[in-house]
């Protein structure tokens, strides 16, 4: 075999090398990837798995929720109007009137009040509801906003015994005002330069 | 004779550094998916137990359905209870 053969197979057999060399290496690393796609599949199947009535549920939620919204706007505005009802709205959530009702659109366009007056009437609205409400006139004790012995009696309620002895010989509550009885000679150094002391002497 | 050394000499020295470097391209390009795909699993594994608490939506649901019931019932009886607004 000549020089040039020789050198030539030594070629040959060098790029053989290489491509083994390379090619293995090259295998081992897809065989990870390999086995670290399979990791992946697994718990990407997990998702897809705990996602799958996600969509279906939270429709339900968003449908039962939007339904809850719509009954509480349509009462609202049914019960305080549309005016206090945004006022109301922007009462307690300052700003959220230019978002107006979701189903009132003509709501953005309302001026909201001023929260005292919706408050004011939503005080009353209470007050209606504890003491005129027909809930309350079905009492077997009668409507209580028409009885006014009806609200004290509670009071009087927590002293069975009646007024407590001797309550007739304490002294009256002082009687205050310019025509009270008893008059009080006004002190002259009130609304006066305060007093000015002698610095002491150390 | 000197067709074969011309040979030799092309594959030492075109065809085998070409061969090296292409083959080396290959495996750094492997050799580099392989911690793409290790986060790409970590993160997955991450998200799936992210998930397991997707299903207490149904408890939300249902509970939701109730909430629901409720306020439609407080608003039936607000409605009866109290006057409408006087009209504008």
């Amino acid at each position: 075999m000549s020089a040039a053969a020789a050198v030539f197979i030594l070629a040959i057999v060098l790029i053989v090398l290489a491509l083994v060399f390379f090619l293995v290496a090259t295998i081992l690393e897809l065989r990870k990837i390999v086995a670290g796609l399979d990791r992946v599949i697994v718990h990407v199947g997990g998702i897809v798995e705990k996602s799958a009535p996600v969509n279906e549920i939270v429709g339900d939620i968003n449908a039962n929720l939007d339904a809850g919204v719509a009954a509480l706007e349509g009462l609202l505005v049914k019960k305080a109007g549309m005016n206090d009802a945004v006022g109301l709205v922007e009462g307690l959530y300052p700003g959220a009137a230019a978002a107006g009702l979701r189903d009132f659109p003509e709501s953005k366009d309302v001026v909201p009040p001023r929260i005292g007056e919706v408050y004011t009437k939503g005080t009353l609205t209470l007050a209606r509801l504890g003491r005129e409400a027909p809930i309350a006139a079905a009492s077997p004790r009668g409507a209580a906003l028409r009885n006014p012995a009806y609200g004290s009696s509670a009071a009087r309620a927590l002293y069975p015994a009646g007024r407590e002895p001797g309550a007739a010989e304490l002294p009256r509550s002082p009687v205050i005002g310019t025509d009270s009885p008893e008059q009080y000679e006004r002190r002259d150094d009130i609304g006066q330069p305060r007093k000015k002391f002698p610095a002491k002497q150390s | 004779m000197t067709g074969v050394w011309i040979g030799a000499a092309i594959l030492l020295v075109v065809v085998l550094p070409i061969v090296v470097v292409l083959l080396k391209g290959v495996l750094d390009a492997a050799k580099s998916i392989v911690p793409a795909i290790d986060s790409i699993a970590t993160t997955a594994e991450a998200g799936s137990k992210d998930l397991d608490a997707a299903a207490l939506l149904l408890t939300t649901q249902q509970q939701v359905k109730e909430t629901i019931a409720g306020v439609a019932a407080y608003g039936g009886s607000l409605d009866v209870i109290l006057d409408d607004a006087e009209p504008a």
